[in-house]
């Protein structure tokens, strides 16, 4: 396991009495990809101008490289940031900008023409160095900002939702170009984005807050495949959550229907909640599954066919490569391993969790 | 189409006929005598000792005083934009709200406050400080040109600081620049429309006031603005008068030409 | 202690902008003739200024002329922008340009300029000359307030509203002028107020037998501002400074009812 290099403690932030982080702990390891993942309002971008030296937490400590830097003015960090619109400086060329923070530490002229050169090598802009931000396009912009960050070496590397900018091709180029980064630089990334699809694609781990609380941490299978509470199995990607009683290990009722499932521990009869990913409902002629559905409304997307189907007083949503028309009276059956259960929220902390629709 | 056309008329044919009309009238008055050949004795006049010297003066008085505004006015500026108002348009208000006190009511008040056994001369007393003895003076002509003309250069200079991404500002400190750092390579340098557009709102008035010299300099002062103001209303020659304000207008053009090139969305940073 | 010397600061500035005018105030209340001395507090400058018909005739004149210099700068300049919507850059351009002839000129050169205009065309100087060089000052003030809110509007709003069956003229009052209304009436105060206090170009294009107060004024500097003057300055300012605090409340609380309707203000 690789070693820690940033950790914030119990860090808490407000706005005009309003709680935005409240006692929030995480660590970041060396060279991790780290998204911070949430909805607006989540206090990830807090999270991150704190990391900064944009913001003073109003209590705890950000510990990076075992000195603890929470006082520490932005300037003096040995971290860079790439803002949400670029922030570039229209004033200057890209040249210029790019050698803004190599000036600023009288860095030699030669060392830093050469690093303008490489930065922009790196990001595929030869050649615009003369250019003036105003002239380049959006994807062009954030790839001087990122230029224009890295070129410090910094060891950590924050992005506030660079990509929210761009459209849907470039945002999606701009994924891999970004991993490619990463592994090239060899640097950890520090990355925000209420898109769970770029989290995902491109992170080591993930980080689901919500309401300035984290929700779930872990790796992008772990947060897909075994959300720990309603709130991320809604946030990442599209599910069935049934309030459900698991009457004792390895047996959950839904919706009056007996699973078998995987999990233990939950004690008997106790209420909670069940996610069941789309892609994992299986349907199978009627009678032959667990319960019996009618087809209430199908979508061709392409990949499959997204299908609705109403089973025992639920809307079952349903990711299938075969097509069952309108009106098919089918049966619903589920792999034990695909049955993820979740505490229901108990404590304030929780509360967050449940799902404001 | 002809919608439009009607539109555009009224204000077409009102600029012509009021700003561009009287304009070629002033040209013409300066480059004829009275009898209405052509001559450039009336411009030639502003080499004459008097004319230079008023001239000369309020050149002098216009600079030191858009100086002066430029210098309270930028801190000023810094600090409204940095107080993160809810508002901002209860800055511009502050500024604005002088104006509704008649402009020589406000310059004649300053008057009272200078004189020698005014306000400021009492206060001054009762400190036991020296008294100001500076009424009927250049200095209380540059006192009334700052007053009045310092919210032209507030306000610009303000609008180009609160346009300035805050993001950007955090991207110069996060590169490792410090606070005068940060200052001098962006804050000041995005903020120059701002400038420019204030000087030109600050030494255009300054430099062809007559009023403020009128109320504030005594009548012993005669600045440009003066010389000409009396050769149209006194002395009735309205072709030097005209030939003179030609003089006058080179400096103004130069302005003009040198705010609009900063003024690249052309519609004047002041409003 | 940082913040100590900001507020130190802003509130000698505001010192030094507000001095005169308080100054002023404490005139209009005292008893002594001479702007020199305190000679006690009275009210009779104020009781005074009711009966006096040459101030008042000249409040009177201020007041009509700002209020249809700037009602038919408004229209004009309102008019106007629309037009440049549909116009090519160049032309818009131009239009600009002169816009910013009368906003960058020197006032004495405007009034000059009037002042000879209405000499050769043999116009009578008096109350419609004065009316006309202020309409002239004004309308630039109503271009660059409208202008901005003109650019940030939707073009498609408009046509939507003709695809639905509107007319063209229902279509900008239903849809295009609310939505430039605020940057209108912003439009229509400034002109207001530079017409107000305007004196040097009402002094060139007055003529013999009409004054503004700020002509009034000027005339009266040699002999000595008569105390009434400061009384009414006073009832002016006050008034602004009342219905300013009246919009400031009513606004806050449509505000509260729609709060993305506040943006306009008064934007210098």
């Amino acid at each position: 396991m690789k070693k820690e290099l940033i950790t914030l403690q119990n860090i808490s932030k407000s706005y005009d009495g309003q709680l935005v982080l409240d006692e929030l702990n995480l660590f970041i390891r060396e060279n991790e990809f780290l998204t911070l993942l949430g909805p607006s309002g989540c206090g990830k971008t807090t999270t991150l101008r704190i990391l900064g030296g944009f913001e003073t937490p109003d209590c705890g400590k950000v510990i990076f490289d075992g000195r603890d830097i929470t006082a520490l003015p932005p300037n003096k960090r040995q971290l860079n940031t790439v803002f949400q619109k670029y922030a570039l400086f229209v004033h200057m060329t890209i040249a210029e900008n790019i050698a803004f923070g190599l000036k600023i530490k009288k860095k030699s002229g030669d060392y830093i023409k050469d690093k303008i050169k490489y930065a922009l090598k790196l990001v595929n802009l030869e050649g615009y160095e003369n250019r003036m931000p105003d002239s380049l396009s959006g994807g062009q912009q954030q790839r001087i900002a990122i230029a224009r960050a890295i070129v410090n070496e910094p060891k950590v590397l924050l992005l506030d939702e660079p990509l929210g900018a761009l459209d849907l091709k470039l945002r999606q180029d701009m994924q891999y170009e970004l991993i490619r980064l990463k592994n090239e630089l060899g640097i950890t990334f520090i990355y925000v984005t209420h898109d769970q699809e770029e989290a995902l694609t491109m992170s080591d781990t993930i980080v689901v807050m919500n309401q300035g609380y984290i929700q779930q941490i872990g790796t992008p299978e772990k947060i897909y495949n075994e959300p720990e509470n309603a709130f991320v199995a809604d946030f990442i990607g599209d599910s069935n959550i049934i309030a459900s009683t698991m009457i004792r290990d390895e047996l959950v009722e839904i919706l009056g229907a007996r699973f078998a499932c995987v999990d233990k521990g939950f004690g008997e009869n106790t209420p909670v909640d069940v996610v069941i990913r789309p892609e994992d409902v299986e349907l199978v002629a009627e009678n032959a599954g667990t319960i019996n559905g009618v087809v209430s409304h199908i979508i061709f997307k392409g990949v499959h066919y997204e299908m609705e189907v109403m089973a025992n007083g639920f809307e079952w949503l349903v990711h299938s490569t075969k097509m069952f028309p309108v009106g098919t009276k089918v049966g619903i059956q589920v792999d034990p391993y695909n049955i993820q259960i979740m505490n229901k929220p108990v404590s304030e902390d929780e509360e967050a969790a449940t799902i404001d629709e | 189409m002809n919608r439009k056309k009607a539109l555009q008329a009224p204000y077409l044919f009102w600029s012509i006929m009021f700003i561009i009309i009287p304009l070629c009238m002033i040209f013409y008055y300066g480059f004829t005598d009275k009898t209405g050949a052509f001559t450039i004795e009336n411009i030639t006049a502003i080499a004459t000792a008097e004319h230079a010297k008023a001239l000369w003066l309020s050149m002098l008085l216009s600079l030191v005083s858009t100086l002066l505004c430029l210098i309270l006015a930028y801190p000023l500026a810094m600090i409204l934009s940095g107080m993160n108002v809810s508002q901002n348009s209860f800055i511009v208000v502050i500024f604005i709200l002088p104006m509704w006190m008649n402009f020589l009511l406000r310059t004649l008040a300053w008057q009272s406050l200078l004189e020698k056994t005014g306000v400021i001369n009492n206060i001054l007393h009762f400190l036991h400080l020296p008294a100001l003895n500076i009424i009927n003076t250049p200095t209380a002509i540059i006192l009334g040109m700052v007053y009045n003309f310092l919210p032209f250069m507030v306000l610009p200079i303000y609008n180009s600081l609160v346009k300035i991404d805050g993001n950007v500002v955090n991207a110069a400190k996060d590169l490792g620049a410090n606070q005068i750092q940060t200052f001098m390579r962006i804050i000041l340098p995005l903020s120059i429309p701002g400038v420019i557009s204030g000087i030109t709102m600050v030494f255009v008035p300054a430099l062809t006031t007559f009023v403020i010299s009128t109320l504030l300099g005594g009548s012993k002062i005669l600045l440009i603005g003066n010389v000409i103001e009396q050769e149209f209303t006194r002395a009735g020659n309205w072709y030097l008068g005209s030939g003179l304000s030609i003089v006058l207008m080179i400096f103004i053009i130069v302005n003009m030409v040198v705010s609009s090139i900063f003024d690249k969305d052309g519609e004047g940073a002041v409003l | 202690m940082i913040n100590f010397i900001k507020r130190f600061y802003i509130g000698i500035i505001f010192i030094f902008l507000y001095a005169p005018i308080v100054t002023l105030i404490v005139l209009s209340f005292n008893a002594s003739k001479t702007r020199a001395k305190w000679g006690g507090f009275t009210f009779n400058w104020y009781v005074s200024l009711l009966q006096d018909e040459i101030i008042l005739q000249a409040l009177w004149n201020t007041l009509i002329i700002a209020f249809l210099s700037s009602l038919i700068a408004t229209l004009i300049g309102t008019a106007a922008c629309v037009a440049m919507q549909g116009m090519s850059k160049r032309m818009r351009t131009i239009f600009m340009g002169i816009t910013n002839i009368p906003m960058l000129n020197a006032d004495i050169v405007t009034g000059i300029s009037l002042m000879l205009l209405y000499i050769s065309l043999g116009v009578r100087f008096g109350f419609s000359t004065i009316l006309l060089s202020h309409i002239t000052f004004n309308i630039p003030y109503v271009i660059l307030s409208v202008m901005p809110r003109m650019k940030q509007l939707n073009p498609h709003t408009y046509e939507a509203a003709l695809d639905l069956g509107a007319s063209h003229i229902h279509a900008f009052f239903k849809v295009v002028f609310p939505d430039i209304l605020p940057g209108v009436l912003t439009g229509f105060l400034m002109a207001f107020t530079m017409s107000l206090d305007d004196f040097i170009i009402t002094h060139f294009t007055k003529g013999a037998g009409i004054d503004t107060l700020s002509t009034k004024i000027y005339t009266e500097v040699k002999k000595g501002i008569k105390p009434e003057m400061y009384a009414l300055s006073t009832i002016i300012f006050m008034t602004v400074i009342l219905l300013l605090l009246v919009i400031n409340i009513f606004g806050k609380k449509s505000a509260q009812k729609a709060p993305q309707k506040n943006k306009g203000g008064i934007k210098l």
